[in-house]
């Protein structure tokens, strides 16, 4: 078994044992190398109430390269776009190969509760944050209840 | 051709009395234009490297392995390392990853028990592992896994950090070359090469594609007002060291950036419709007017005015064609306005149409290169000349090359240049050199007549040495300018 699935493997018999709370995570269908992770909207944020879905991709370079993960549920977050596209330091450069799955969907989870407006992905909705704070809520509730539940 | 040009190294460094081997000079005697240079081989470049971390080395009393680390962490900055060193050498030899004490190097060492690698979460006792000072502990394969992957896919030498999340430790040079293959730790050298060069504002890559020389040249950043370091790399390239673009004497480094940008962005378009156009009063459309008379109807809102003072058509009775409101001083400001755009424009055009056209013929004359070659052995066979004597023709088109690559630049020059007396002799000097070089391409274009051969190449040979002369005077002037601060520039720098 090459080191990738071994430790992808190890990640999976720790997330199910001891899942992060709100998240979960495991395999789509065969493969090892492709996750769908569930999210549950943080209490003290506009996203409370709503579940997303998220999708993970290992590559074979894993854990030396970060998994790409992608929102399958639309949201309205100024770190992520329509695509589904995150906005993360440890998505990126801050990547180290100690860190797993579940750290980063709690990272995830911590960026709903706070969003980062100052390194946005969407302009206008970080705009909307740092401007009209109660308006952005709104929406983002508004959208939590269109896409989420 | 390369082996004249070594010749001439070694000459220079014996002449020179360089402590280096295989550099060189530019000339001997060297004009005003020309800078003095050096071209730097990887062999160099690591001797460099080893001399800088020697010499802090014995000021700081330190190794030289760990002033070389020091100074690569410092970007080569001497002095800010030893200010800070002597702060505090603690904080400095840990910030930069440097291991005085060797019992405290990082060790492969069997893993304590109850171990498990964060990595490929290995848990089997006696692993073999390892940890920096900051005791994030892993595998041994896993951290050789991940410094292959920093070096050899990311190109990461001088910063590596622990594998761990938010741990800033440097793994050290030493633990580099213990823990990965040999090709990669070259690989890992080769990047911190690269680093020292890209670190040293004397250096320079050529920029030539897959060339592997330095330049050095010792003329600083803030002299560039003053001089344009142009220097020729040993593969032939020659570029301007300051900005690493082509080879653009005389014009400076600030004014060809400045002048690349206005021909690349299209300002002058707007300045265009200003210079052409009008606005409806109305509906703001842009109207060119290419004939017929003063009443205009605008084509989208019908409105109706006159083009001279721009006033509505009804309010000019039966004064048509010859609009008496011509003088009043808002369509006269108009005028004025449009006026001084237009001629912006027209001035723009006369340097850009000039520059492009040198430009553009310096290519074609790449073209000549290869039709040069073909008249050369053409004369080889209507004539008694050999192919040594027939070279005169391959000297005459690169020099012809060479001069219209300066007069593109002369255009870049003069059009920020004032105008003043200064700015007249440039440019008497430029319509010389112009005149010269129409004069040889035009000579190089003609077919050969076998008859006439020698009377050919007498003309061409005279011609030749004629540019170069021309071109020598124009650079010559144009440098010591610079260097006294003769000219004055339309912009302020």
């Amino acid at each position: 078994m090459s080191s990738s699935a071994k430790r992808i493997q190890k990640e999976l018999a720790e997330i199910s044992l001891d899942p992060p709370c709100n998240c979960s995570a495991g395999p789509k269908g065969d493969s090892l190398y492709e996750w769908v992770a569930t999210l549950m909207g943080p209490s003290e944020s506009p996203y409370a109430g709503g579940i997303f879905f998220l999708d993970i991709t290992f590559s074979s370079d894993y854990p030396f390269k970060p998994p790409k993960v992608i929102f399958r549920t639309r949201i309205y977050h100024c770190n992520i776009n329509p695509q589904g596209q995150i906005c993360l330091d440890i998505l990126k450069d801050q990547w180290s190969p100690a860190l797993t799955i579940s750290k980063v969907l709690l990272s995830i989870c911590s960026l709903l509760t706070d969003a980062n407006p100052h390194d946005p992905l969407v302009a206008d909705i970080a705009q909307k944050y740092l401007q009209d704070r109660e308006a952005h809520d709104r929406m983002a509730r508004e959208w939590t209840k269109r896409y989420a539940q | 051709m390369d082996f004249g040009v070594d010749d001439d190294d070694e000459v220079y460094t014996s002449e020179a009395d360089e402590a280096d081997v295989g550099t060189f000079t530019a000339e001997k005697t060297r004009s005003d234009y020309e800078v003095d240079f050096r071209v730097l081989d990887a062999h160099d470049i690591r001797t460099m490297q080893h001399d800088r971390a020697r010499q802090v080395a014995d000021i700081l009393g330190i190794s030289t392995e760990h002033s070389a680390i020091l100074l690569r962490y410092f970007k080569w900055n001497k002095e800010e390392l030893i200010e800070r060193y002597m702060d505090g050498p603690e904080t400095v030899l840990q910030k930069a990853g440097v291991i005085t004490d060797d019992s405290t190097a990082p060790r492969v060492m069997p893993a304590p028990a109850g171990f498990c690698c964060d990595i490929c979460c290995d848990d089997e006792p006696g692993l073999e592992s390892l940890a920096l000072r900051c005791a994030h502990r892993f595998c041994r394969s896993c951290y050789e896994d991940y410094l292959r992957k920093k070096v050899v896919n990311d190109g990461e030498s001088r910063r590596i950090q622990c594998p761990a999340t938010h741990c800033s430790v440097i793994v050290d040079e030493r633990t580099v070359e213990r823990l990965v293959p040999a090709a990669v730790y070259t690989r890992y050298q080769m990047l911190l090469t690269r680093t020292f060069v890209d670190d040293s504002p004397q250096l320079r890559w050529c920029p030539a594609p897959s060339c592997e020389y330095v330049v050095k040249c010792d003329v600083p950043q803030a002299a560039l007002r003053t001089v344009v370091p142009t220097v020729q790399c040993r593969c032939g390239t020659t570029f301007c060291h300051g900005c690493g673009l082509e080879d653009h004497l005389p014009c400076i480094c600030e004014l060809v950036k400045l002048w690349l940008r206005k021909c690349a962005d299209d300002s002058e378009t707007s300045n265009w419709i200003q210079a052409n156009t009008k606005e409806c009063i109305k509906c703001h459309s842009t109207i060119e007017k290419n004939g017929g008379c003063n009443h205009m109807t605008c084509r989208k809102c019908h409105h109706e005015f006159c083009w001279v003072c721009l006033g509505p058509w009804s309010e000019h009775g039966t004064n048509w064609y010859n609009c008496n409101r011509f003088d009043e001083s808002s369509s006269k400001d108009a005028r004025d306005s449009q006026a001084r755009s237009r001629q912006q424009l027209e001035r723009y055009l006369h340097y850009y149409n000039r520059y492009a056209n040198h430009d553009q013929s310096a290519r074609l004359d790449k073209e000549l290169h290869t039709r040069t070659e073909k008249k050369m052995e053409e004369m080889q066979r209507t004539s008694s000349l050999s192919w040594i004597e027939v070279q005169f023709l391959r000297v005459a088109v690169d020099k012809l090359y060479e001069c219209r690559m300066t007069l593109k630049w002369t255009y870049a020059f003069a059009y920020y240049l004032t105008r003043d007396n200064q700015t007249a002799l440039f440019e008497d000097n430029q319509r010389d050199l112009e005149m010269a070089v129409e004069a040889l391409s035009e000579l190089l274009e003609k077919p050969i007549d076998p008859t006439h051969i020698k009377e050919l190449k007498q003309d061409v040979l005279n011609k030749t040495s004629y540019v170069a002369k021309r071109r020598e005077t124009l650079l010559e002037d144009t440098a010591r300018g610079l260097m006294e601060e003769r000219w004055k520039y339309q912009v302020t720098l």
